[in-house]
């Protein structure tokens, strides 16, 4: 049986910061992380091959090579392949584009019987790549995932819902997002990291996985940034006066302005 | 400089478990009782923090001195004493097996140190015989179908935990270093006991204690090394000992400037943060300068042995220089915090009372200028 | 790529690279290079004072006036309609009026056609009404499937979800099947007025950046939406509109997930540093019975409490609640400090909170310095008023 588990390099966004005076994103010194939801599914994948060692655990994705420092993370922590997706024309990609690609490289992989995932990457927050490379693959898909048994040819899931959750049954193969309460990551070991640099990591371009540079990148995103911008600072607080009555409805309609409540 | 890529995914392994596993309130506790808990022994081990540098065949990770000095590094960052239980299998406690164990020895005694499964202790040093190992006075016997110990040893880290100790004994009395032979023995053996542990000033979540040999039998095959080498074994051992304690205070130094750094911005006094005073950034300065220095020092040594270059006087330098530092970085970290550097509320007051030590144990900075003069004069 | 760096004009300066939120943009040899991180952001084209970077304005025309209508997907669970669903409705008449176009609502179930009232009530022109057995619990593969085929023959040309974990699932299966592009969490929509486009805004970056985002060439244009952002419908008895019924039919593989049972889970504890909301309280809370008064405010927004180390060590609540130094550090949306004088060890755990509420009787608690808002008075006069405020 193999997994193939799609993970992505992000920035560490609770390390970035505002420039108080400019407005603007600092990104020196910020950290570029496997990202969190993503390291959940590895350790799924990782656990149902801690019982059967015939698994097998593929990690891919796509990025730029600097990518690379991660999929050596992931092989540390016990994955046995690595594949980046890396070329020009995969870049400028919105969730749609890069689920083509995306797509396209697990293909490449060949035969996998369960795909995993991150529910979302901290740096969009978007939750559309899994279900969207679910739906270029053929696959069953299942979101939000906090609990997962393989029985036969089905998946038995658990999914989270807001208030509460659902038992669903999926035929194998399927993609499944995993959410930060489906387990917590292992850690790497060091004998891990030393042989994770023995191990090739397999790099393709879009000849590779066989698409035309139509079919990926910007090219292929339906959506575009019109313009993006740092919300305004926060300014210095503001005392509110009144009766206890005034200030009490001062407050709520002012955290209903910023969408707080 | 000093390090390849592999060194940076070993750094960020240490610092996330340290900063995930070595929690404020794991840390009080400990303090509070006196005991580590095993469940983070357990999960270290996991990691492959006890068999660093011990081959992948033996059971370790495979791994450098670099990579040590950084787990160190990064543990004791986060707390101290969590760094004393790494140390010890890769150092003292596995050290000496490494160097000179046969193969039935390294399958029964370091296996279990590099899982968790079994503590080792080191038994160097005795009431009289501290830098002066040749002054020891325990005494191994040979009685043809085993040796016979008796003495006793004193501020062995560890000795009320450990499974095993490695005891370094005099099997000549008439020869000075020349006489000693190193031995494992069973604590659990009849004639050994541990004496009541040390009340310490820091460093505390790994007890201390005596060792104490009375007709100790010890089966012969457990002699380690050779008979009358056991001094070059030790020597040896602390050579990499030596590199352990500077990384330690390389780590709880960066754990120190961190949180000045943090507090002076924090801390509001006559209407801006203290940072903004100059007599306290040009403090945070001369830390953060003095460090750096410290930790260049620990890395080239380091690098100097995964060369198979002469370290010798390297560490030395490293373990003088970065021991100092740290007290002098931690007593600074603790003047930034004012009052609330003397309060337990604040990490740097553990942090303070942790470091004193590194200047002491495994060879005073007085024993490494001997080293590192002796380098220079010969 | 759609971003280009004029050679002739760069002084290779770095500028752009500083403000690249992507990290696309390197200097080689004084001249920016875009890399391959770029997504056509235009964060570097403001930034130029050189004007070096330009940007593709795509210009090519493709005809999509087939589409039309706003639609808001209708999601219920057991029977009963989500409140986002309302907020749709209201914020999609606004972008309809400003289209002019209909607005309509598509809602699927079994034996739900009793809440096509409600939803016409709430402003839906018409209302797409899909009924089978299959449908009265979400499925990805069953409702994906009626509603593409519902979009495929009826072509609207916005389709605005809410962002719940329903909506999250069905959105982008949908944006795929339709092959068009989606937005996800979007906190503002605004219709364009000389394009009549739809333009999307939504947090990046863990909120450290807004981005507009368009949809130029593909219909129809689709958004999920932060549910609690828009404002909701009014609800009006007399509005006027129709009820379609779709054909639907499921083939054998059609539903490949099977839902075995729904669990609703009674208000679990929320942990301090998952809690979105928290009110927190210090020793000007009186006594050990303040928290419960602190607990209401903290039910009634979804949030936990929370208390300084003087409440702990009076033994009015558990070492589990404590924020600060010696306790937990928070980052919760809202963080409402009430009786708490604001010590630097209290402070240290809470003071990147988004928005942060003191309330305190001493004006010149230090705690006001690092609020956002700040409420001088009683706090058992304050917490009352706000309950009432917030029904």
């Amino acid at each position: 049986m193999k997994i193939a588990v799609c993970v992505k390099q992000v920035p560490d966004t609770t390390e970035v910061r505002i420039d108080p005076v400019k407005g603007t994103l600092i990104r020196d010194g910020v950290p570029s992380i496997l990202n969190p939801e993503d390291a959940n599914a590895l350790e799924a994948a990782l656990q149902l091959k801690d019982k059967d060692d015939k698994i097998k655990v593929a990690v891919i994705t796509m990025g730029p090579p600097q990518a690379e420092d991660m999929l050596r993370e992931c092989l540390a922590m016990g994955a046995d392949e690595a594949y980046l997706l890396s070329d020009r024309a995969f870049g400028g990609a919105d969730t749609c584009a890069t689920s083509t690609t995306i797509a396209a490289g697990i293909k490449k992989i060949g035969k996998v019987d369960l795909v995993l995932a991150g529910r979302q990457a901290i740096d969009g927050d978007t939750a559309q790549v899994g279900p969207q490379v679910a739906f270029r693959l053929g696959l069953p898909v299942v979101t939000y995932v906090e609990d997962i048994e393989i029985k036969g040819k089905k998946a038995i899931v658990k999914r989270q819902l807001e208030d509460g959750y659902e038992m669903i049954e999926a035929q194998m193969p399927c993609l499944l997002t995993a959410i930060k309460e489906l387990n917590e990551p292992r850690y790497m070991t060091i004998a891990g990291i030393i042989n994770a640099y023995e191990k090739p990591i397999t790099v393709w371009n879009h000849e590779d996985v066989k698409l035309d540079p139509a079919d990926c990148g910007l090219n292929a995103s339906p959506t575009q940034v019109f313009r993006s911008f740092t919300p305004p600072p926060k300014g210095k607080g503001e005392m509110l006066s009144g009766t206890p009555a005034k200030m009490a409805a001062t407050l709520v309609e002012k955290l209903k302005e910023k969408h707080a409540i | 400089m000093f390090f390849e890529k592999k060194h940076d995914l070993i750094r960020k392994l240490a610092r996330d478990f340290a900063e995930k596993e070595l929690t404020n309130d794991i840390l009080d506790k400990v303090e509070e009782t006196g005991e580590f808990p095993k469940e983070i022994l357990d999960k270290m081990a996991a990691a492959g923090f006890f068999g660093i540098k011990i081959p992948q065949s033996l059971g370790g990770s495979g791994a450098d001195h670099r990579s040590y000095v950084l787990v160190m590094e990064e543990i004791a960052r986060v707390s101290g004493v969590a760094s004393v239980y790494v140390s010890s299998p890769n150092s003292l406690g596995g050290g000496p097996l490494l160097l000179s164990g046969t193969d039935e020895q390294l399958e029964k005694y370091l296996k279990p140190v590099i899982t968790g499964e079994k503590f080792m202790a080191f038994a160097l040093t005795e009431p009289g015989a501290g830098s002066d190992a040749g002054g020891m006075q325990t005494i191994a016997e040979d009685k043809g179908k085993y040796w016979l110990l008796n003495g006793r040893k004193c501020f062995i880290t560890g000795a009320p935990l450990a499974d095993f100790a490695v005891v370094y004994a005099k099997t000549d009395v008439t020869k000075g270093t020349k006489g000693i032979s190193a031995f494992i023995v069973d604590m659990k053996a009849k004639g050994v006991s541990t004496g009541s542990h040390e009340k310490k000033m820091g460093v505390i979540g790994c007890a201390t204690s005596d060792i104490i040999l009375e007709d100790v039998k010890v089966p012969k095959e457990n002699i380690l090394g050779e008979v009358n080498k056991g001094f070059i074994n030790a020597m040896k051992t602390l050579d990499v000992g030596r590199l352990g304690v500077a990384s330690q205070s390389i780590g709880v130094a960066q754990g120190c400037l961190d949180e000045a750094v943090k507090f002076a911005k924090e801390r509001k006094q006559f209407g801006r943060p203290i940072a903004k005073f100059q007599a306290i950034s040009f403090m945070l300065a001369e830390m953060a300068t003095k460090l750096e220095a410290a930790k260049l020092l620990v890395y080239k040594a380091a690098w100097l042995m995964d060369t198979k270059q002469p370290a010798s006087m390297a560490s030395s330098m490293a373990k003088f220089y970065a021991a100092e530092t740290c007290n002098e970085i931690a007593a600074k970290a603790v003047q930034i915090h004012g009052g609330y550097g003397f309060v337990k509320d604040y990490k740097v007051e553990r942090m303070y009372r942790d470091c004193r030590v590194f200047t002491i144990y495994e060879g005073t900075s007085q024993v490494q200028q001997m080293v590192i003069s002796g380098h220079l004069l010969k | 790529m759609a971003v280009r760096v004029i050679k002739e004009k760069c002084k290779g300066c770095g500028k752009c690279k500083k403000v690249c939120p992507f990290e696309a943009i390197t200097i080689e040899n004084k001249i920016a290079i875009i890399g391959d991180g770029c997504t056509n952001c235009g964060q570097c084209v403001e930034s130029c004072k050189f004007d070096a970077i330009e940007q593709d304005k795509d210009e090519t025309k493709v005809d999509l006036s087939a589409y039309k209508g706003v639609w808001v997907f209708a999601e219920q669970r057991a029977g009963v309609i989500t409140p986002v669903v309302i907020e749709l409705l209201g914020e999609g008449r606004k972008l309809a009026d400003a289209i002019g176009t209909e607005l309509c609502a598509i809602l699927c179930g079994d034996d739900v056609e009793k809440l096509t009232k409600d939803l016409i009530a709430y402003g839906a022109d018409k209302v797409y009404l899909a009924e089978a057995p299959e449908l009265k619990d979400y499925n990805t593969d069953a409702y994906s499937k009626v509603i593409y085929d519902a979009i495929d023959k009826y072509k609207p040309e916005v389709v605005l979800y809410g962002a719940t974990h329903i909506g999250r699932d069905l959105a982008p299966c949908l944006a795929v099947k339709a092959a068009t592009g989606l937005t996800a969490d979007c906190t503002v929509l605004e219709i364009d007025p000389e394009d009549k486009k739809i333009k999307q805004t939504r947090p990046a970056f863990g909120g450290n950046l807004m981005a507009t985002i368009v949809c130029p060439k593909t219909r129809p244009q689709m958004s999920t939406v932060r549910p609690g952002v828009m404002a909701k419908a009014e609800y009006d008895k007399k509005h006027k509109g129709e009820v379609i019924k779709l054909k639907v039919k499921f083939g054998k593989n059609d539903i490949r997930t099977k839902v075995l049972e729904i669990v609703k889970s009674k208000g679990n504890k929320v942990s301090l540093t998952d809690a979105d909301v928290i009110v927190a309280g210090g020793l000007g809370i009186g006594s050990k019975d303040g928290f419960k008064l602190l607990k209401k405010l903290a039910d009634k927004l979804g949030g936990t409490i929370a208390a300084t180390r003087a409440c702990v060590d009076a033994g009015w609540i558990d070492h589990a609640y404590q924020v600060g130094q010696t306790g937990t550090t928070v980052k919760p949306k809202i963080y409402f400090a009430c009786g708490i004088s604001g010590a630097i060890q209290h402070v240290a755990g809470m003071q990147n909170s988004d928005i942060i509420i003191a309330i305190n009787k001493n004006e010149a608690a230090p705690i006001f310095e690092v609020a956002d808002y700040g409420i001088v008075g009683d706090l058992h006069k304050v917490i009352p008023e706000i309950l009432e405020a917030l029904k």
